[in-house]
């Protein structure tokens, strides 16, 4: 009975189907060609049928593979037993003893930044560790200017910069900027450390190819790791080492006739080193070999050239050439956030593209405007910046040919005095990366005990993301000394001798303890 | 009177410099008591104020409202001494009513003291928000709106290249033997699509972005490629900031509290905090933000961003594994990604899809080797900021205490917008925190300020401090900031000016949910869940984005407007940003703009299954909680289309019912 309505039911549906199948235009013609066909060839037939369906079939299945490689099945019993069976591991490490020591020893400052700071210890000693190379943070004109900024603005713009939280101060920090450096255009971020990471993965993608220098900093570091890219490395400062590996790619992509975007990125000063890059040369090889440039002047900006524009202004170079211009508000100028300057295209394209910009809320206002003020401040009063060097001479005078046991590897206009262990010290007492970290640190120490606040190079945390294949060590540890206008010459060398003799001490204490 | 009376309470932001550098010269032993000082100097500061004022016998404890008055307006709320200023004084000086009409603009006053409700978990399990679908015929000219796009924009292209305007093709093609900077298919998006709307992003701004945001106008004369500002402002009710609790002012105890910080610290510190970047308000901050989300230790960061983006790496690494809500933030992604671990994502805030992955991940271990993962890390959001979606964390917690991983929860927008203190999603759902891992958020949007804060147990901090690239390397916030973060958490804590921070809070959740339940009464399709502040409402065709966008400013209202590749490429949006600095007058407007422009525009679309339904009629006998699974049994559902009018009328007493 009920098979028969059934059957009733498909006969009915069937009709109703082929009916309709009627209705659609070229209908008859199909069906007159398989008619056709399947008298002459029921074969060929079954075939184009199966190719119908396989081809269905691929046009509905996913480009890659789906199946799991290695997937081994098992029961809902067996899942339950492994679940409790799993142990995770603490989420984090436990702190190692030198990093404990290291976060104790963190000085904290009470009160404002400045050539003297004032310590949670009650002592008052001199900061030679804050990159406050103009003391911009005292100046009385530009906190009246950032107090009536507070007063119009509030602090924070509350939204990320496509969303209304670009105010007109950013876009006058951004002009700013552009024309202090000479830039067609400026992008602000508001954070510097994060700048360079974001900017780099914006423009190099997968398969692109960057030469790098070895010595570049962490943020550069995390960038390139970003971007997905063939990154090549060149030795540091090595112009004809740069040469060899750019004009190697250049041939490699005539050969496979295969142009890719093609990338240099430096620094203008070094972080870990504290030496300069030869701007002339870069622009002369880029310009050869067809490449940009990526000139990340976090350390330059603002200390480097007559008026401070940095590397370009140093060496002569018209900004223009450099395709990418990076910098930190952040350091001496006493404001806050990054920058990268460029061209119009260039600019523009990371409003959207950048993921620290795009993502993140803009920088405040009064930090905006400072960046503005300190701008103007630098052009309107560059006597500041040869203060500045007149102190470093002096500090300088009082360490690297003075000491026994370190040397410094900045560059004489380089604010960040950098000083390592002279090589045959390391040599001598065949001294590991950890050893000289400690030495330093207890260095650092010894100076804070006498008065004198300086700091380290921080990369160690960081060694494992600071190494770049072929060369065996990354940056050697090294102790920072930032000098700073607001002191008069005569405490910069007392200062100076201060911290040469904490050296020393440390040095002959390790000396004798060791023979001991 | 009342006028000499606020020039009086405005002078201590001076006068106090004086009082308390004298304060702090005298060399001060330990940070935290600098700080706490500090603001036991200020309140006590404002009481003296007011035990001194002649004009007013009430005792200090009821006084302590009044000095913030001319900030934030509570005293024009606060029924009890409302009445008293008009009879007792004159009329208010020009000057005095210019001042109060600025505060107002920044944080507006309350119409009525039951527009407020308590943000809390009403102690059913979260369900997910009923997802309205448009009718078909929405997405099919959606899709085929797209496909003319993609097809002109590829003509134009092709032409363009060729014949067109050397300039603006210039950086698509291989010249001089550099490749193009941009790839053309990269970016086809934003030179073909995008530019048409860029006129609704990154509008400039101008002052506090308050509850209202003051844009500079601007126009363009070649289509969205370059603007011509015109030198006139407009100010326009800001649905579009992270304001959530109202802290975006120029004026009150926050914002003499942050002067009175760049007159002492200056602007920054010019130093990360391993070097010498450390100071006691930082400590302070940290301490403080700990308290407040209840954890033993927290470490702030100057960008949010940056928090975790630097963070992952230095939680995870090869050989574990992070599950991510699909809907993560671009930030959470960088940083996953960034950190080298496998990462796998599971369908948005489903809790038994997690479940599945973490079956899996488990039981296979790692790919190839089957070896155990070393950690497994969660990642999920408070509150989602395009979805307005909750995270359903008892759920995940449930699924925590059998397979034992660790929870990272980003409270970015949840933190000070959720729960009856203010304290986020453990808060709202009245859960431990200790239960979580690792919470993080932002200090931009419900603290007026900047940057982001990891929040956990202490030794994981003190790892942290240790190896996360941010602040060993990076710079940190720069006091004003810090003392802003600082400030305004006294506040919602009510250490400072009590009873001001609660009021806060209640007023964004009740703005939340009076203006959810009017955009679904109007007919909206409104995404999210009841309580969040985040209310996206659907647009679906590409060209209601910008037309939306200028309705609205039109009308003088400040929206977001969000599509592809922000949202999946159907449900391109409108959202609003619920604040504590509306009131309903405010929220009417939008709702009386909101009705006007959807019959315009054609964009009421929803069916009326995600809610907004006329009352049930009382011969069906049904508690209120049922009644949408009631109505759905007995086809009750017809779609809402109110007047705009009723759901005004109607919408103070009945958002505080059970949402439907």
């Amino acid at each position: 009975m009920d098979a028969e309505k059934l059957q009733a039911q498909f006969h009915r549906t069937l009709s109703v189907a082929s009916a309709a199948f009627q209705k659609v235009p070229g209908s008859s013609v199909l069906t007159r060609y398989i008619q056709s066909s399947y008298q002459n060839d029921p074969v060929r037939s079954a075939i184009e049928l199966i190719l119908v369906l396989f081809f269905v079939r691929y046009l509905l299945s996913p480009s890659y593979s789906t199946d799991k490689q290695n997937y081994v099945k098992l029961t809902e019993d067996e899942i339950d037993e492994l679940v409790d069976d799993w142990v995770p591991e603490p989420l984090v490490a436990e702190q190692t003893a030198l990093e404990a020591l290291e976060n104790e020893r963190i000085p904290v400052i009470v009160g404002p930044t400045g050539p003297k700071s004032k310590l949670s210890n009650g002592r008052t000693v001199t900061n030679l560790a804050s990159y406050n190379f103009y003391n911009f943070n005292a100046n009385e004109q530009i906190k009246e200017k950032a107090v009536q900024i507070l007063r119009t603005y509030g602090v924070g713009p509350c939204g990320p910069p496509q969303f209304y939280g670009t105010q007109d101060v950013h876009v006058k920090a951004e002009a700013d900027i552009a024309a202090y450096l000479g830039t067609e255009r400026c992008i602000v971020y508001a954070q510097a450390f994060s700048t360079i990471s974001s900017v780099i993965p914006s423009f190099c993608k997968r398969g692109d190819i960057i030469v790098a220098d070895r010595a570049v900093n962490f943020s550069i570091r995390k960038g390139l790791e970003a971007s997905r890219s063939v990154v090549k490395w060149f030795d540091h400062g090595d112009m004809d080492n740069l040469d060899a590996i750019m004009s190697s790619v250049a041939k490699e992509q005539a050969k496979a006739k295969r142009l890719t975007r093609r990338f240099i990125v430096t620094e203008g000063l070094f972080e870990t080193v504290g030496d300069a890059s030869d701007l002339p040369k870069l622009i002369e090889l880029k310009e050869k070999h067809k490449f940009r440039l990526i000139l990340d002047e976090t350390w330059s900006f603002g200390v480097l050239g007559r008026t401070g524009r940095g590397l370009t202004e140093a060496q002569n170079v018209d900004p223009q050439q450099v395709d990418m211009i990076i910098g930190s508000l952040a350091g001496p100028l006493c404001a806050g956030g990054g920058f990268c300057a460029g061209a119009k295209d260039v600019v523009e394209h990371q409003r959207i593209t950048s993921t620290a910009y795009t993502y993140s809320a803009a920088l405040p206002a009064m930090l905006a405007v400072t960046a503005s003020e300190t701008v103007n401040l630098l052009q309107s009063n560059p006597e500041i910046l040869n203060q500045c060097r007149e102190n470093i001479k002096a500090m300088r005078a009082q360490l690297d040919p003075r000491s026994d046991w370190v040397i410094c590897t900045s560059v004489p206009e380089n604010p960040v005095m950098l000083l390592v262990l002279k090589p045959e010290v390391v040599q001598a007492r065949k001294l590991g990366v950890e050893d000289q970290e400690r030495i330093l640190m207890d260095c650092v120490e010894e100076a804070l005990a006498n008065g004198v606040l300086i700091t380290r190079l921080k990369t160690r945390p960081f060694a494992y993301a600071m190494k770049s294949p072929g060369s065996s060590s990354s940056a050697q540890p090294a102790l920072k000394v930032c000098i700073t206008t607001a002191l008069s010459k005569k405490d910069i060398e007392k200062a100076g001798t201060t911290i040469r003799h904490a050296i020393t001490k440390v040095m002959t204490r390790k000396t004798t303890s060791k023979s001991a | 009177m009342p006028g000499s009376e606020k020039l009086r309470e405005r002078r201590p932001s001076s006068s106090k410099g004086n009082r308390l550098t004298q304060f702090f010269s005298s060399s001060p032993k330990s940070a935290d008591n600098t700080q706490q000082a500090l603001f036991a100097m200020q309140q006590h500061h404002l009481q003296q104020q007011h035990s001194s004022a002649p004009t007013s016998g009430i005792s200090s404890s009821t006084v302590s409202l009044p000095t913030i008055s001319l900030s934030t307006a509570i005293a024009e709320n606060n029924t009890i001494d409302l009445p008293a200023t008009k009879t007792l004084f004159e009329p208010k000086t020009a000057e005095e009513a210019e001042r109060q009409k600025r505060a107002d603009a920044q944080f507006g006053p309350l119409n009525h003291p039951s527009h407020l409700w308590t943000s809390k978990s009403h102690g059913r399990p979260l369900a997910a928000p009923v997802e309205d679908d448009p009718p078909q015929s929405a997405l099919y000219t959606t899709y085929i709106s797209y496909l003319i796009l993609i097809l002109i924009g590829h003509i134009r292209d092709f032409f363009g290249k060729r014949f067109g305007d050397k300039k603006r093709y210039n950086s698509l093609k291989a010249q001089n033997g550099y490749a193009p900077l941009n790839d053309d298919f990269d970016n086809f998006y934003t030179r073909r699509l995008k530019v048409r709307l860029n006129d609704c992003f990154a509008r400039v701004a101008t002052g506090v972005p308050g509850r209202y945001i003051t844009l500079l106008d601007r126009e363009s004369d070649d289509f969205n490629h370059s603007y011509r500002y015109t030198g006139t402002t407009t100010e326009t009710l800001n649905m579009s900031s992270y304001n959530y609790l109202g802290f975006a002012q120029s004026e009150g105890p926050c914002a003499d509290a942050v002067e009175e910080c760049v007159r002492r610290y200056g602007i920054t510190t010019c130093s990360p905090r391993g070097d010498a970047g450390t100071t006691d308000l930082a400590l302070e901050v940290e301490r403080e933000v700990a308290n407040f989300v209840g954890k033993p230790s927290a470490m702030i960061f100057s960008m949010g961003y940056v928090t975790n983006a630097s963070s992952f790496p230095a939680l995870v690494s090869k050989g574990c594994l992070i599950i991510s809500d699909e809907l993560n933030h671009a930030s959470i992604r960088v940083g996953a990604r960034m950190s080298g671990a496998m990462i796998r994502s599971f369908a948005h805030n489903d809790v038994r899809s997690l479940e599945k992955v973490l079956r899996e991940a488990i039981s296979q271990g790692q790919p190839r080797t089957h070896r155990p993962w070393k950690k497994i890390l969660v990642v999920v959001e408070g509150l989602y900021s395009m979805e307005g979606t909750m995270c359903d964390l008892p759920g995940v917690l449930a699924l925590k205490r059998k397979y034992k991983f660790a929870l990272f929860v980003d409270e970015a927008h949840s933190i000070g917008a959720l729960g009856p203190r203010g304290r986020g999603v453990c808060d709202y759902f009245g859960v431990d925190p200790a239960e979580v891992d690792i919470l993080m958020g932002t200090l931009t949007k419900s603290f007026g300020a900047n940057g982001g804060y990891i929040a956990a147990d202490k030794h994981i901090v003190d790892k942290l401090r240790a190896t996360n690239s941010a602040t060993q390397l990076g710079e940190t916030p720069s006091p004003c900031v810090l003392m802003q973060i600082l400030a305004s958490l006294k506040m919602i804590t009510g250490e400072l000016c009590p009873g001001q921070g609660e009021e806060r809070l209640q007023r964004i959740a009740f703005n939340s949910r009076y203006l959810r339940l009017g955009l679904k009464r109007l007919g909206y399709i409104v995404y999210g869940h009841d309580d969040s502040p985040i209310i996206p409402v659907m647009l679906y065709h590409p060209a209601k984005i910008p037309a939306f966008s200028h309705h609205m400013l039109n009308r003088q209202i400040s929206v977001v407007v969000v599509g592809y590749p922000a949202t999946p490429l159907i449900t391109s949006r409108a959202r609003f940003c619920v604040s504590s600095a509306h009131n309903k007058e405010d929220l009417d407007r939008l709702l009386r703009a909101c009705d006007e422009v959807a019959d315009e525009m054609n964009i009421k679309y929803s069916s009326g299954i995600a809610g907004g339904l006329d009352d049930l009629d009382p011969k069906y006998d049904c508690p209120i909680e049922d009644e949408l699974a009631f109505r759905r049994s007995k086809k009750l559902i017809y779609p809402p289309r109110w007047s705009v009018e009723d759901v005004i009328e109607r919408g103070a007493r009945d958002a505080k019912l059970p949402l439907r």
